[in-house]
């Protein structure tokens, strides 16, 4: 599921509108998943998992980097994330299916903060991003 | 069989009594349709779905997200007993409509997206959390009955 020129563009125009929130648009969305899909935490034993936990947050803020990094890069998410999907598919090992946990919940936390600004073509345009991102970081799995 | 705390049931019936069914039901499966539009291929005959706004706008959409938000309601006052209440749905929507069960599950996070976008900050971590219980759970009745 490629995204078309208007996708890149939509994906832009939401992360402009989260601005400097993004950072902590990221933490919120672990709050949300870890709560929504508890199984996730598995991953994360080693945290302090009390919702807004300052490794939460710290977590929340480098997912969320990575994300900018890749909306600036949206030619190009395998070369931009490359060592991203070394890191996923080598050490972290986190199953494929959480991704689909942590996709969903941005887009929850996004909703939730943008309201009406959170268009349907937003919307879709966004899923198929985290999508493609999560296609990326496992594509070296096996 | 799933179990509701009695915190959940509180936090799910609370949020229930402030939705208004038709346009919240309207935008779940308008955005259903527009987010993942290979769910299109059940609503052959509702007419212009070509656009994002035009399936936004279609009538039919908004007359069925209404029926099928209604319906949920009748899982909120059910809480305890979600196979039994939809035991008859289950069976249609398996031998009549031959609906995969996974747009059960897509149709429910697209529920809890479009109640984040209405409810913003009273949408917490916990009011989803039991929002994702109840629609995975409406999902796993509705497709129960399925051979």
């Amino acid at each position: 599921m490629v995204l078309s020129p208007n996708d890149k563009a939509n994906v832009k125009a939401v992360w402009d509108k989260a601005g400097g929130n993004i950072g902590a648009f990221g933490g919120e969305a672990l709050d949300r998943m870890f709560l929504g899909f508890p199984t996730t935490k598995t991953y994360f034993s080693h945290f302090d998992l009390t919702p807004g936990s300052k490794d939460i947050q710290a977590q929340g803020k480098k997912v969320a980097d990575a994300l900018t990094l890749a909306v600036n890069h949206l030619d190009d998410l395998p070369g931009a994330l490359s060592k991203l999907s070394d890191l996923h598919a080598h050490k972290l090992r986190v199953d494929p299916v959480n991704f689909k946990f942590l996709s969903h919940s941005l887009l929850v936390t996004l909703s939730s903060h943008l309201g009406n600004d959170f268009t349907p073509s937003f919307h879709a345009s966004l899923d198929k991003f985290f999508s493609n991102v999560s296609t990326v970081l496992t594509s070296k799995y096996r | 069989m799933v179990h509701f705390t009695a915190e959940e049931k509180a936090i799910i019936t609370t949020l229930w009594s402030k939705v208004n069914v038709e346009e919240e039901g309207g935008e779940a499966l308008g955005r259903l349709l527009v987010v993942y539009p290979w769910t299109q291929r059940f609503f052959d005959t509702f007419g212009n779905l070509s656009s994002a706004s035009a399936i936004m706008g279609n009538p039919k959409v908004k007359a069925h997200g209404k029926k099928v938000l209604t319906s949920f309601g009748d899982a909120v006052k059910n809480l305890d007993d979600l196979k039994g209440t939809f035991g008859h749905l289950s069976e249609l929507h398996c031998d009549k409509l031959h609906v995969d069960p996974e747009n059960f599950r897509l149709l429910g996070n697209i529920l809890v997206v479009v109640l984040a976008k209405h409810f913003g900050k009273e949408f917490t971590p916990k009011v989803q959390a039991a929002w994702q219980k109840m629609t995975m759970s409406v999902a796993s009745a509705l497709a129960s009955k399925y051979h």
